[in-house]
């Protein structure tokens, strides 16, 4: 059943390019941010980063290794002790505050470097990625001189030390502000690693953080890969871990914590379900649907991966869908139309292209729209798998792309229990027009985030994270500080 | 065999006079509601007073891998039932618990006697634990208020923070505080809607079991509390292996088992709570943040308008 004739918007109806023009700054080079200086790692290594939309270099980033990784966990703990642990605790909070105010005046520049770094359209770095990490260092800029309200029947906490944290390419702002600002809160000092592929927004705030005359060595920032990152969880030094990025990182992070007494913090994989019932506002769900999976190329751990509808509403939801997805634009991230960006690398497109084939080879039906991809640059359609069976690993498995697993359901029970037939538990959607049925629905699905209505919303205030195998721990809002502090 | 009853002579209708021959107890596991032996045939001797031989005391179950796994099933079943049931009914099942301990506390004292503890010691486990259920069963429908959130969202959304249960626990109970300490971590573990089963102390095993006829009468539903008694370092690397459990509480005062169950855990991210060297019996181990422990933060997002 279709409900309008098919559309095509590569005719008349093609936009004309409208793209970001802000200039920004990018330096040929950036270094390792060690002790309040732009430092080059000691073995002299660096690697490229390059734009995924165009393949081309943006710039050569040191990349941390052992040594570098000791030197930065120094100077966090020389910081610790002597300035940052000592300092009152609103001074600490107006620092935060600082930071904040100076993300928010460059706000533009930030969100143009993480579409070129990161390739995602620069609406939503623009609208959603810089204005939200710069309330998350104003939200907890506030904490600072309150943590003894948090936690009732406690004294003020006390910080944990120094913490390492190890964060993703596909918020790489947001990440850094989630992980920096409660753990500077707090009271703690910290040696962050941003992804190989994404690290200039994190080089950037590094220079933001000095401007901000934060004291040296609270933050330190080390550029690397996976042998970086395993150097600062594994380092003797370190006394909180935190950690976003897959689940099998995840695991293997909390196996070699084992021997430790170091606290962890992991935001890992999800597979969400987003469910929609045959009273839902199916226009509305459409939307939802979209934003679910499709917001960031799907380069979400809380995306909507898994569509679970009512068999009676199927065939309706999905020509609806099928003919927004038609409308879905993708190409340059710099485009202010682009509904869909660039894959953030191509080992990511890989993936994701290996699951497209397996998809259809284990039974499912792929369908893409037909709209056009550009020349250069990772790319990949926004792509349905419709009847697929439980056992389907683009049902089972964590795709991070623009792909979506369809399955039916005839009662409720069948929902709930579909939707938590995984290990993952960290998000999930529920549509429907019956209040009553929300909060039975939202209580059941067995996961950290439940949007009713809506999907795929953030905000500093509101406590993030998941269940099961999709994490340890809580980041944002009042659950967030209880994993930077130790409680008496 | 059993501490209250070697000692009673019933002279009314003993018209010999001469001593009335005990009835010994049989010590079993606690599965599912009822009272199986283990599977597995196997038992262990426990003698008089904590010694290391002597008059036996009881033959307690080496519980199995089978057993555990076995509990960990009923313990699943009974999950979201007991996660459903209403704050006010925990709180009215946990002080019943303790009503029904207070009736029977000169038996537990005899019992935890008869396994060596000094009288005064004994009396103080008991009145401990009966003191922290009650503690614990007016948290039952506090916790919730105390530590949930609702979140000031800058965008159009009522949204909340709740605590949901992990799940499945597994306990590995104090060795040495059989009754106060299994109580301390017991309560705030069910309290809060997940189902448990308990790795009884090896050496004070008796305590547990008894515990697990009163929460049999005191409403504690079928499943939610399943309790093996055997070899710790035998049965903790199948809880921490076990994919369908899904935290572990650590509260046995030997911390060298830890690496191996953290890095086990790790293969289905279990939580690991680890309580140490604790007085059980002092108030200080009424700690409402135990409650934290096994607990999820679900937040959910409900758009504000039309």
């Amino acid at each position: 059943m279709t409900t309008s004739p098919t559309l095509n918007f590569d005719t008349d109806w093609s936009y004309a390019p409208a793209p970001e023009t802000a200039a920004v700054d990018i330096a040929d080079h950036y270094g390792l941010f060690i002790d309040g200086h732009f430092v080059d790692a000691k073995s002299g290594a660096t690697f490229d980063t390059i734009n995924p939309a165009t393949e081309k270099e943006l710039a050569t980033v040191a990349e941390a290794a052992d040594a570098d990784v000791d030197a930065a966990v120094n100077a966090a703990r020389s910081a610790y002790e002597k300035t940052w642990s000592k300092l009152p605790a609103a001074d600490r909070g107006k620092y935060l505050f600082r930071i904040a105010r100076l993300l928010q005046e460059r706000a533009r520049e930030f969100a143009v470097i993480e579409s070129m770094d990161g390739g995602k359209p620069i609406r939503e770095s623009r609208d959603v990625d810089v204005p939200l990490a710069a309330a998350h260092f104003f939200y907890y800029a506030g904490w600072a001189d309150k943590l003894g309200y948090a936690f009732p029947g406690k004294d003020t906490p006390r910080p944990l030390g120094v913490c390492g944290q190890v964060i993703p390419w596909n918020f790489p702002l947001l990440m850094a502000a989630w992980k920096l600002a409660p753990a500077l809160a707090c009271g703690n000092t910290v040696v962050l690693k941003p992804a190989e592929t994404t690290p200039l927004t994190a080089l950037k705030l590094a220079e933001l953080i000095r401007d901000a005359e934060l004291p040296a060595g609270v933050v330190n920032i080390l550029p690397g890969a996976g042998a970086t990152g395993s150097a600062i969880v594994n380092h003797p030094g370190v006394d909180k871990v935190a950690f976003t990025g897959s689940t099998a990182v995840g695991k293997a992070i909390a196996r070699s914590l084992a021997s430790t007494d170091k606290k962890f913090t992991l935001e890992l994989g999800g597979k969400a379900a987003n469910l929609v019932f045959a009273d839902a506002a199916i226009d509305q769900a459409v939307e939802g649907i979209v934003n679910g999976i499709f917001f960031n190329q799907g380069h979400v751990c809380c995306a909507g991966s898994r569509l679970l509808v009512e068999e009676s509403i199927h065939d309706e939801l999905i020509a609806k869908l099928q003919d927004r997805m038609q409308t879905l634009i993708v190409g340059d991230p710099l485009d202010k139309n682009t509904d869909i960006g660039a894959i953030n690398s191509k080992p990511q497109l890989e993936k994701i292209e290996h699951y497209l084939k397996l998809g259809s080879d284990e039974g499912a039906e792929k369908w893409q729209p037909d709209s056009s991809l550009p020349d250069q640059g990772y790319f990949c359609k926004p792509t349905l798998f419709l009847h697929c069976a439980q056992s389907s690993s683009v049902v089972r498995d964590e795709i991070f792309g623009p792909v979506l697993a369809v399955q039916t359901f005839r009662t409720f029970d069948e929902a709930m229990t579909k939707a938590n037939n995984t290990p993952y538990g960290l998000s999930g959607g529920v549509w429907t027009d019956k209040g009553a049925k929300v909060f039975k629905a939202t209580a059941k699905v067995r996961a950290g985030v439940v949007w009713a209505n809506t999907f795929n919303k953030f905000d500093p205030s509101s406590p993030f994270g998941g269940y099961k195998e999709s994490g340890v721990g809580r980041e944002g809002g009042l659950h967030g500080l209880k994993e930077y502090c130790a409680l008496n | 065999m059993t501490p209250d009853t070697d000692t009673i002579v019933d002279t009314a209708t003993d018209t010999s006079a001469s001593p009335r021959l005990a009835v010994a107890k049989t010590y079993k596991l606690y599965i599912g509601g009822k009272f199986p032996r283990t599977e597995s045939g196997r038992y262990y001797k426990l003698f008089t007073g904590g010694a290391d031989s002597g008059e036996v005391l009881a033959n307690v179950c080496l519980g199995s891998r089978k057993d555990f796994r076995n509990a960990v099933v009923a313990a699943r079943a009974a999950q979201p039932g007991w996660a459903s049931a209403p704050a006010f009914l925990k709180s009215q099942i946990l002080y019943r618990v303790a009503e029904m301990l207070e009736g029977r506390s000169s038996q537990f004292a005899a019992e935890l006697v008869s396994m060596g503890l000094e009288p005064d010691a004994a009396r103080q486990e008991v009145t401990a634990a009966i003191d922290r259920l009650v503690y614990f069963a007016g948290w039952a429908d506090k916790y919730q208020q105390v530590f949930s959130a609702v979140n000031p969202v800058a965008s159009s959304h009522f949204n909340f923070s709740v605590l949901e249960p992990t799940g499945v626990v597994a306990i590995v109970a104090p060795e040495t505080s059989p009754l106060a300490g299994l109580v301390s971590v017991l309560a705030p573990a069910i309290l809060g809607g997940n189902t448990v089963v308990v790795l009884a102390s090896h050496r004070n095993p008796l305590s547990a079991i008894t515990l697990a006829e009163v929460l049999h009468t005191s409403d504690v539903p079928a499943g939610v509390v399943n309790l093996i008694t055997g070899d710790k370092p035998e049965l903790l690397p199948h809880a921490a292996s076990h994919m369908d459990v899904n935290a572990v509480v650590y509260a046995d005062d030997d911390p060298k088992p830890l690496v191996a169950l953290r890095e086990a855990a790790a293969e289905n991210l279990k939580r690991i709570a680890v309580r140490k060297n604790t007085d059980w019996v002092s108030a200080s181990a009424a700690d409402p943040y135990a409650i934290l422990d096994t607990q999820e933060v679900k937040t959910t997002w409900h758009p504000i308008g039309t």
